[in-house]
């Protein structure tokens, strides 16, 4: 393979690897967003405080995958709490409002994880091994386990809302509350665990891009960034679209990283932000809305 | 709770804002029975079945279902006590499959063996459904939908099913086939129901029971035939 061939291919596995992080942050903006129509701005402030929880737990001696999945629960039960206590009382509260709310998350939970663990950078361990797999230098065992992982969990929610009464109930619920309610269906926990999944794969997504990143109170912000751009790529209405559009963002941020220097990265999600909402505001995949006046 | 009405309502007040819509309703339905709410557009028929149902925030009076006080009940616990309701406009989940609303409408149920039978009871009514099964529901034409709103009640197997203008948006011909299935399903399952409907021939012969409502209270309430059999009601609702 010619070292521009080589290059570009590492470049592709280190975006995939990335664009699956942001595939998952992606993910779970959509799913509050179908539910309330909102973008929660606060959603990687939650995915880094989780994941100093998991950071916690490590320091305490717990093993890795244990902490992992304390963590995957903890976030859920966190997200389950803010939709309970914070966000209802804003249910019927006009958008600008609960924008300010979700702001106000993002601020609070940035300053307790600096106030509780500190503004120092902290290294963040890996599950995966040090050395390359198959000997090669093009992908990290990180990246492809941190692939794999991403792959498992999509998957996994794919069948939970594809398969299961519950899924459909929380798509139900997401759609059309009052004939949820005339089905039977507790709408107001639904919303509250559609906010526990996506405080769990924003914990996922945390604890895989930390050993990349590294681990302090900021460490989210510009995946947040990206993840934004991601749902907006894909139609911030649909879950489909929000993965790929994760995917194709990390590749691309990736690849404008290489040709034309790093400094560019985060222009490519502006780029992408601006772009979309300009040209395609539905997004690749999402619907149409056409409003009767 | 032998006597008692299967659905007491008595004294209901309800109101949208500071806009009274609602001045003290009584009327029941009866175990295995059916009363339909008769009256011009704007009575309250509609407003009726939403409180009955949970539905509105501001109402005064008692509902009782069985016996039991369900006035301060929410909608989704009102279900599960085995109130259906096709609502007015249908209320289908457009986004969602034929066969994922039925699913939801079997959503509080756990006799599973039941429900599958259920489905093949309802496909059985409105084979047309079955063909369009997999079928988005938001690109069924109004009738199918009205058929799917009011398969999703059933798959409820409710004991009270309120039914908020059944005809709607139906073909005549398939009008009469949705109240002949509708006719079938109260005297063989001795399914009670409570019916608003446009068509005021056409429900007082579903019906045993009638009321007649007009800008929010009850004007006239008998049986069907009694109802069916007035003057003024002949004039004004049966077009004789």
């Amino acid at each position: 393979m010619t070292a521009m061939g080589g290059m570009l291919l590492h470049q592709i596995i280190a975006g995939l690897a990335t664009g699956g992080i942001y595939a998952s942050v992606a993910l779970a903006l959509v799913m509050i967003y179908q539910a309330t129509h909102l973008v929660n701005f606060a959603q990687g402030e939650l995915a880094m405080f989780a994941t100093y929880i998991c950071w916690s737990l490590l320091q305490a001696g717990v093993p890795y995958w244990a902490a992992f999945f304390i963590t995957a629960a903890g976030a859920f039960v966190l997200g389950v709490l803010v939709e309970r206590l914070i966000v209802r009382l804003v249910e019927d509260a006009p958008v600008l409002a609960v924008v300010i709310v979700f702001i106000g998350l993002l601020v609070i939970f940035n300053s307790l994880a600096g106030w509780i663990f500190g503004y120092a950078i902290q290294p963040f361990p890996s599950p995966f091994p040090a050395q390359p797999p198959f000997g090669n230098a093009y992908v990290s065992s990180h990246e492809l386990g941190s692939i794999a992982i991403t792959l498992v969990l999509l998957a996994m929610l794919f069948v939970f809302f594809r398969f299961t009464s519950l899924g459909l109930a929380m798509r139900a619920a997401a759609q059309n509350p009052q004939s949820s309610r005339l089905v039977g269906i507790r709408v107001g926990w639904m919303l509250a665990l559609g906010w526990g999944l996506a405080g769990a794969i924003g914990a996922v997504a945390g604890m895989m891009i930390a050993p990349t990143v590294f681990l302090e109170p900021n460490m989210m912000s510009g995946i947040l960034l990206y993840a934004f751009a991601a749902a907006l790529l894909g139609g911030i209405d649909s879950p489909g679209g929000a993965v790929l559009g994760g995917f194709i963002v990390g590749v691309l941020e990736n690849i404008v990283g290489a040709l034309l220097g790093t400094e560019l990265k985060l222009t490519v999600a502006l780029v992408l932000i601006v772009g979309v909402l300009v040209i395609r505001p539905a997004g690749l995949f999402g619907k149409v809305h056409v409003t009767r006046v | 709770m032998s006597g008692a009405p299967l659905l007491e309502v008595r004294g209901l007040h309800a109101q949208y804002g500071a806009t009274q819509v609602l001045h003290g309703i009584d009327f029941r339905v009866e175990h295995g029975g059916v009363t339909t709410l008769l009256g011009a557009n704007g009575a309250g028929k509609t407003t009726t079945l939403r409180a009955v149902c949970g539905m509105l925030a501001r109402t005064r009076g008692e509902i009782t279902l069985d016996g039991r006080h369900i006035e301060a009940l929410s909608t989704e616990s009102i279900v599960r006590l085995g109130v259906a309701h096709v609502p007015d406009g249908r209320g289908t989940f457009a986004e969602l499959s034929v066969d994922e609303n039925l699913r939801l409408g079997a959503y509080t149920r756990r006799d599973k063996a039941q429900v599958a039978q259920d489905y093949e009871r309802v496909f059985g009514y409105f084979p047309r459904l079955k063909e369009r099964r997999r079928q988005q529901a938001g690109t069924l034409s109004g009738g199918e939908q009205q058929m799917l709103a009011v398969s999703r009640a059933l798959m409820l197997r409710p004991r009270l099913l309120l039914l908020d203008e059944p005809s709607f948006g139906l073909a005549p011909l398939i009008v009469q086939e949705m109240f002949e299935i509708l006719a079938g399903i109260n005297k063989t399952e001795g399914m009670a129901m409570l019916l608003v409907e446009q068509n005021a021939a056409l429900a007082l012969r579903l019906a045993q029971q009638a009321c007649l409502l007009e800008t929010g209270r009850v004007v006239m309430a008998g049986t069907a035939a009694q109802v069916a059999g007035d003057e003024a009601v002949r004039r004004a609702y049966l077009g004789a």
